[in-house]
């Protein structure tokens, strides 16, 4: 089989185009005052909480939606499932807009961020900190990203034969830029998790454990699979092309082994830490524990029967079940079972909302320039 | 599909193992705790001897250049009512019942002072990605260089006692917490906050004798009256006082990994807001963890040479159905 992959074409700016850009506009405008008057002058955080949404939502959540192309990354070359391989373009585009705006938005959060140069200097450098794993993991497969990019878009310069070579010439690295591509997402997704083990009793110990790094890696990749899946879906329906729908249900067949064996685990965590009993004391805490997991539970009850798998609707439902568990999770563990003593609450105030929708807005309109300018989507077969 | 079972079990077995020996917390590997320098300088503050006069308050703003900090807007003097930015040091109340009787759990009051720890192994010291915490190798106070911080305020989240503060009505903020008066120190004098303590509640001077000014106190029979030094440990000075009913634990001593301001009091350690805390502290936990799974970066190595193994063959074996 030839795949090939080809640019959608149209207009660029389009209605739903303009309402982004003014979204994104708005929040260009916040973003100065933030920069003018301080972080206060923006945001609800406050000494107990230093860290709100722009951490939970655009780094923690944004990355793992952008996971999309490490985790059928891992499908095609790691376990040689080439038949993913129409899908893997459009994921790891996903992947670009989501990690480098979560790198954007570090940049907003970050008080002191003229000293930022100093992450790259090793004498300055503390190996000890898990945040410098992080945010190095981050900055290099942001770079990596960039580069599983490139040979789509120099491909949507066909008549132009420089950017052919140039193709060939990075194609000859492709190994080592998706191995590279594959080893980041491992480390950093995991050391996110690892962040909040030094925080200790102030995360309540239904989210506080040792696992930290393995439930935040296991939700990544079950979350970038689930955004495969969800975006594939939205766009043959924004773009009025034919479902997916085989391959699609195959990979939710990977989904329930991953989500029943994160279940397993998580559970099994709590009986062995012997916190169980956190789960039903009817506060904030244990019903958003049981929102989570309940989320988790019903996609996986839908991702279990080979059924429902081939049905369309409840692929959506199901990968939507698991988006919203992985960012509920995320949100969990560094926000809602946070706890810093008596008298601190955060709630984000508006200005910080809107800076967040702004980002998301840049990264649709990013998406939606490079879907149809460039080839990034399977050709369609016309019968 | 040209992919065997065998083949595919072959990846999942080993990349599961690699995975795995990356991500299982072996504590075989785990980072000693840190023990106590020996020349470390720090504070004892003894609650009972405390009577919530505020001077070591003014002294603190006085010597460390603070500016006052307006609880709300109507106020005239510097009255905080937590640590902030401005205020590195703060004494607060608790009081229960009729609140009458000193140094009581029930019906009685106790003061408390908040300020940095100046822990033995530092959570923030741990957590700062560039070293803009850094804990002196000699003294062990615990140092902020704004000239290096990123103001990432992960500081912030891992301590246990939310001492760093952030300045956030300002467009080039800083981290700001008690150094121990670090700056007093290097010309030969000593902590603002225990040179004017009146008390002798707040004393100044080598942790390992105020470790054992402690467990004096706690060996003195309460109700008999005893000589407690004024200002510094080793001073001369003394006050003759009636011994508290001391709770019979020194808090700092092991707690979180133990610190150097320890504290003495007359109530529960719980009511005056100090954290109950295991006695690993929480940058050992964090690294053994960090360290076991990134330990000379070997298991990365391990993984990205199985990785680009595995991304070679398959590429040129391309599978197609």
């Amino acid at each position: 089989m030839a795949e090939t992959s080809t640019p959608l074409g149209g207009k660029i700016v389009t209605k739903p185009f303009m309402v982004l850009a003014a979204l994104a506009a708005m929040a260009g405008l916040l973003i100065i005052y933030r920069y003018l008057y301080g972080l206060g002058a923006v945001t609800n955080l406050s000494d107990g909480y230093p860290w709100g949404i722009w951490i939970t939502y655009d780094v923690l959540v944004g990355t793992a939606l952008g996971c999309g192309g490490y985790a059928m990354a891992v499908l095609v070359y790691i376990f040689n499932r080439w038949e993913y391989h129409p899908l893997v373009r459009s994921a790891v585009l996903t992947s670009v807009f989501g990690y480098t705006l979560a790198a954007v938005a570090i940049f907003l959060d970050i008080g002191r961020y003229w000293n930022g140069y100093n992450l790259f200097l090793p004498w300055h450098v503390n190996f000890n900190s898990v945040l410098v794993e992080v945010a190095l993991c981050i900055a290099a497969y942001v770079l990596v990203l960039w580069l599983e990019l490139t040979p789509t878009v120099l491909e949507g310069h066909p008549q132009s034969a420089k950017a052919q070579t140039n193709r060939d010439r990075l194609e000859r690295w492709l190994p080592i830029i998706v191995a590279l591509g594959i080893l980041l997402p491992t480390m950093h997704q995991s050391s996110l998790g690892t962040l909040m083990i030094i925080a200790g009793h102030k995360l309540s110990p239904l989210w506080q454990t040792q696992l930290l790094p393995l439930f935040f890696l296991l939700s990544a990749i079950i979350m970038g699979y689930a955004v495969t899946v969800f975006e594939s879906l939205l766009s043959s329906l924004a773009f009025r092309r034919p479902f997916e729908t085989p391959l699609l249900a195959r990979i939710s067949g990977v989904m329930a082994w991953l989500v029943g064996l994160y279940l397993v685990l998580r559970f099994g965590d709590l009986a062995f830490r012997g916190e169980l009993s956190l789960i039903f004391q009817g506060n904030l805490n244990s019903l958003m524990f049981l929102l989570e997991n309940y989320l988790f539970l019903q996609a996986l009850l839908i991702l279990m029967s080979p059924g429902r798998r081939a049905h369309l609707r409840w692929l959506f439902v199901a990968a939507g079940c698991l988006l919203l568990a992985g960012s509920l999770y995320r949100f969990n563990a560094f926000l809602i079972g946070y706890n810093p003593g008596p008298g601190w609450s955060y709630f984000p105030a508006l200005p910080e909302i809107l800076i967040t929708l702004g980002i998301v807005a840049l990264e649709l309109m990013g998406y939606l320039y490079f879907v149809k300018r460039y080839p990034v989507l399977p050709q369609v077969e016309h019968a | 599909m040209g992919l065997s079972r065998r083949d595919f079990l072959k990846t999942a077995v080993g990349g599961g193992i690699m995975l795995a020996s990356n991500l299982t917390p072996a504590p075989a590997a785990a980072r000693e705790p840190k023990a106590r320098l020996p020349e470390a300088v720090g504070i004892l503050y003894d609650a009972t001897l405390c009577i919530g006069c505020k001077a070591c308050m003014t002294a603190c703003k006085e010597f460390n250049h603070l500016p006052p900090d307006h609880s709300h807007p109507g106020s005239l003097w510097d009255d905080p009512v937590d640590l902030s930015a401005k205020t590195y040091n703060i004494v607060k109340l608790y009081k229960q019942g009729t609140g009458k009787h000193k140094d009581q759990e029930v019906d009685g009051y106790s003061f408390i002072r908040r300020f940095c720890m100046h822990c033995v192994d530092p959570a923030c010291t741990s957590a700062c990605p560039v070293s803009a915490l850094t804990k002196d190798p000699t003294t062990g106070v615990v140092r902020y260089n704004k000239d290096v911080c990123i103001g990432c305020r992960y500081c912030q989240i891992a301590c246990p006692f939310n001492i760093p503060k952030f300045q956030w009505d300002t467009a080039f903020p800083q981290i700001k917490k008690c150094q121990l008066c670090d700056h007093r120190l290097i010309r030969g004098g000593y902590a603002a906050c225990c040179e004017f303590c009146p008390n002798g509640a707040s004393l100044f001077g080598p942790v390992q004798e105020l470790r054992k000014e402690a467990q004096r106190r706690l060996a003195l029979p309460p109700g008999s009256t005893a000589a407690f030094p004024l200002h510094r440990v080793d001073s001369g000075e003394f006050l003759y006082k009636t011994v508290a009913r001391y709770q019979s634990y020194v808090y700092g001593e092991k707690d979180g990994g133990g610190s150097q301001v320890i504290i003495l009091a007359g109530v529960p350690y719980t009511h005056l807001g100090l954290p109950t805390l295991p006695d690993e502290s929480g940058a050992s936990s964090s690294e053994t963890l960090m360290h076991t799974l990134y330990k000379g970066m070997i298991g990365p190595y391990v993984l990205l040479g199985g990785l680009f193994y595995l991304v070679y063959t398959n590429t040129s074996k391309k599978d197609l159905p």
